[in-house]
């Protein structure tokens, strides 16, 4: 403390962040930076901007006191600024902070370096009652040091050749205990009655019930089968995850072997794993699948965590190609404004701030190709209108119970959801109010198709209304 | 069997009227409607013949139709279908392609296994109809009549 009793920058000790310069609210953000708006709930007595100072400091250059060592650097330049804040509404203390970081901080084309400043230590912060991060800004500059997706959703329809509808899916059940055999008998049946995919389901990797070489050889007998059966491309979702990132590649590439159109890999992989097979995905032809595993650990708590938004935008950079992004209408969470902005954010080369989806920032993709979300659990046929107003054509529709629960058999169930798909695609496109006269649309569809008929007299009325957590609240009606 | 491709295939056929409807929503998305016919329809054989170019200037659904019309009279044995390229930034390619043609008869394709080493199988695939000649296919003597 300097002679007059004020506090000065370099003077030993601790000072708030906000003195130190985190808190800048003149800053002017660059084009380059990289944008955060973080939800801050401080501790009681924590003022607002000391806390969105604190996350400033804590993402960047910050430790609890001060070091004389910052003045070795150009100390202002790697400093994060929060920039802004404003109350979320209806709150008693909880903010929305937007916070700057240079360029500079991150490597480029590196999600783990990137992510360990932006969600390092800073999530465990004792002055912080809870934090989440809602929303980025990821400058173009940066974009473009990532690979991105594998192939992206034009390149995808391309290889498959199926245009103009949404691609249908479903995940083999029970998802463990099944022998290779009759695994393959659950895709052969869902191929050839008519979806799109069959996948391995997230935790089914090697087990001593069925392990994964045995697994790809039944899968791709059923896969192929099925292009016989129906002339049209097929694939199955080879689960590629594994302990290690050599044995991962040595079932990747026995996957290309076999001539597989596509692989997939469980969140729980982490990041870098994320890259490295959507490299070799890209290297070898293979679209790649992620599913979100593990996800709602973090991104379901309104008040901390990481919204899913965000780990949307991280793997769109890492380069998945499929990414399970909610249903609006099965068994998940998922407010159905939320999920719009999830799945926006997947594939839209250009976003709009727009808090009604809970999108806060402007994102420019600078021509990087969209990656194809997926919906899945506890969707079916009944649905098909819903599915197709709420998350539109570039989607996966993933019917797991829905195809492999049908009285019928699986190869019933499969048409079921693919002729309820491509009649309410015909209707809407025939100008037809689908969303509004979806059950009439299907029940005509149901005249000539009597497994749609069957699906609809089981699951028509089955629906999952319970509360989502997590809701806009930024809009311009909070929603809680 | 029934070739499965295109966006309408698990639907019965459709009409003209339901094929105009369609061509009116392609063109109220701006896009470029296409006529292409082939006897190869080999799953991975994105190459189909074009029946002319793609119609980037025609707006008459009714033009379209008789397009339409004229490539299945020529081509009565082989598939035709329907295009609407979307050339907007970000897309620029097809936003829709479904049949509108069909030969009389189906017969289906040939998957043929050759095994390799460690139970690895190595599929491949073959239109029956493929062991004639182009425009021979799809008829009973082999005429190209049906």
């Amino acid at each position: 403390m300097s002679q007059d009793g004020e506090t000065k920058r370099w003077d030993p000790g601790v000072i708030p962040y906000a003195q130190m310069g985190y808190y800048e609210p003149d800053y002017v953000p660059k084009d380059t930076d990289m944008l955060s708006a973080f939800r801050v709930s401080p501790q009681p007595g924590v003022p607002p901007e000391e806390a969105a100072a604190a996350v400033a400091g804590e993402s960047s250059t910050a430790t609890w006191t001060v070091v004389w060592t910052d003045r070795l650097t150009t100390y202002t330049h790697y400093q994060a600024k929060c920039y802004d804040y404003e109350k979320v509404p209806g709150k008693d203390n909880q903010y929305i902070a937007y916070i700057a970081h240079d360029l500079d901080l991150f490597e480029e084309g590196s999600i783990a370096n990137m992510t360990s400043s932006i969600i390092g230590n800073v999530f465990g912060f004792k002055a912080l009652k809870a934090l989440r991060l809602e929303d980025q800004r990821i400058p173009p500059h940066y974009i473009k040091t990532f690979q991105g997706p594998a192939h992206g959703i034009v390149m995808e329809r391309e290889y498959l050749n199926k245009f103009g509808r949404p691609l249908l899916g479903c995940t083999v059940k029970p998802k463990l205990g099944l022998s290779a055999k009759n695994y393959g008998r659950v895709v052969y049946e869902a191929l050839k009655g008519g979806l799109d995919f069959t996948k391995d389901d997230e935790n089914i990797n090697s087990q001593p019930f069925m392990r994964w070489r045995d697994r790809y050889l039944h899968a791709m007998e059923a896969v192929n089968k099925a292009m016989e059966k129906t002339g049209e491309i097929k694939g199955h979702y080879l689960n590629v995850t594994a302990p290690t990132m050599e044995e991962m590649y040595k079932r990747a590439e026995f996957a290309k072997e076999l001539g597989t159109v596509i692989i997939m890999i469980d969140l729980t992989v982490g990041y870098t794993a994320m890259q490295s097979i959507a490299k070799y995905a890209r290297d070898n032809g293979m679209i790649l699948h992620l599913h979100r595993a593990g996800h709602a650990t973090y991104t379901r708590p309104k008040d901390h965590g990481v919204n899913f938004r965000v780990i949307a935008k991280w793997c769109r950079l890492a380069g998945v190609d499929h990414i399970h992004a909610g249903t609006a209408v099965g068994k998940l969470e998922g407010d159905p404004n939320m999920v719009h902005g999830y799945y926006e954010t997947c594939r839209r080369l250009n976003l709009k701030r727009d808090p009604k989806y809970g999108i806060l920032f402007d994102q420019d993709w600078v021509s990087m190709p969209g990656t194809m979300p997926v919906a899945s659990g506890g969707i079916h046929a009944g649905q098909t209108h819903d599915l197709l107003h709420y998350l539109g054509e570039d989607s996966v529709l993933q019917f797991g119970g829905g195809t492999i629960g049908h009285p019928m058999g699986i190869a019933a169930g499969a048409e079921a959801n693919r002729v309820a798909v491509e009649a309410m695609v015909k209707a809407r496109n025939e100008g037809r109010d689908f969303h509004m006269e979806g059950p009439q649309i299907l029940d005509q569809a149901a005249k000539h198709c009597r497994s749609l008929q069957v699906a609809l007299d089981t699951w028509g009325s089955i629906t999952f209304d319970y509360e989502n957590t997590d809701t806009p609240d930024l809009a311009a009606t909070p929603s809680s | 069997m029934r070739v499965m491709q295109g966006t309408f295939s698990h639907l019965p056929d459709l009409t003209d009227e339901e094929i105009e409807l369609q061509i009116r929503y392609a063109l109220s998305q701006g896009w470029a409607v296409g006529v292409e016919y082939t006897d190869d329809p080999h799953p991975r054989n994105f190459l189909w013949e074009m029946w002319g170019l793609p119609m980037f200037d025609e707006q008459d659904p009714k033009a379209i139709l008789s397009e339409i019309d004229s490539c299945r009279q020529t081509y009565p044995n082989h598939y035709v279908r329907v295009t609407a390229f979307d050339a907007s930034y970000g897309r620029q390619t097809m936003g829709l392609a479904f049949i509108v043609h069909r030969p009389p008869e189906e017969p289906g394709f040939r998957m043929q296994r050759q095994e390799l080493n460690d139970r690895h199988i190595a599929y491949t695939f073959e239109p029956y109809v493929t062991e004639r000649p182009e425009g021979q296919r799809y008829s009973s003597d082999g005429s190209g009549v049906a």
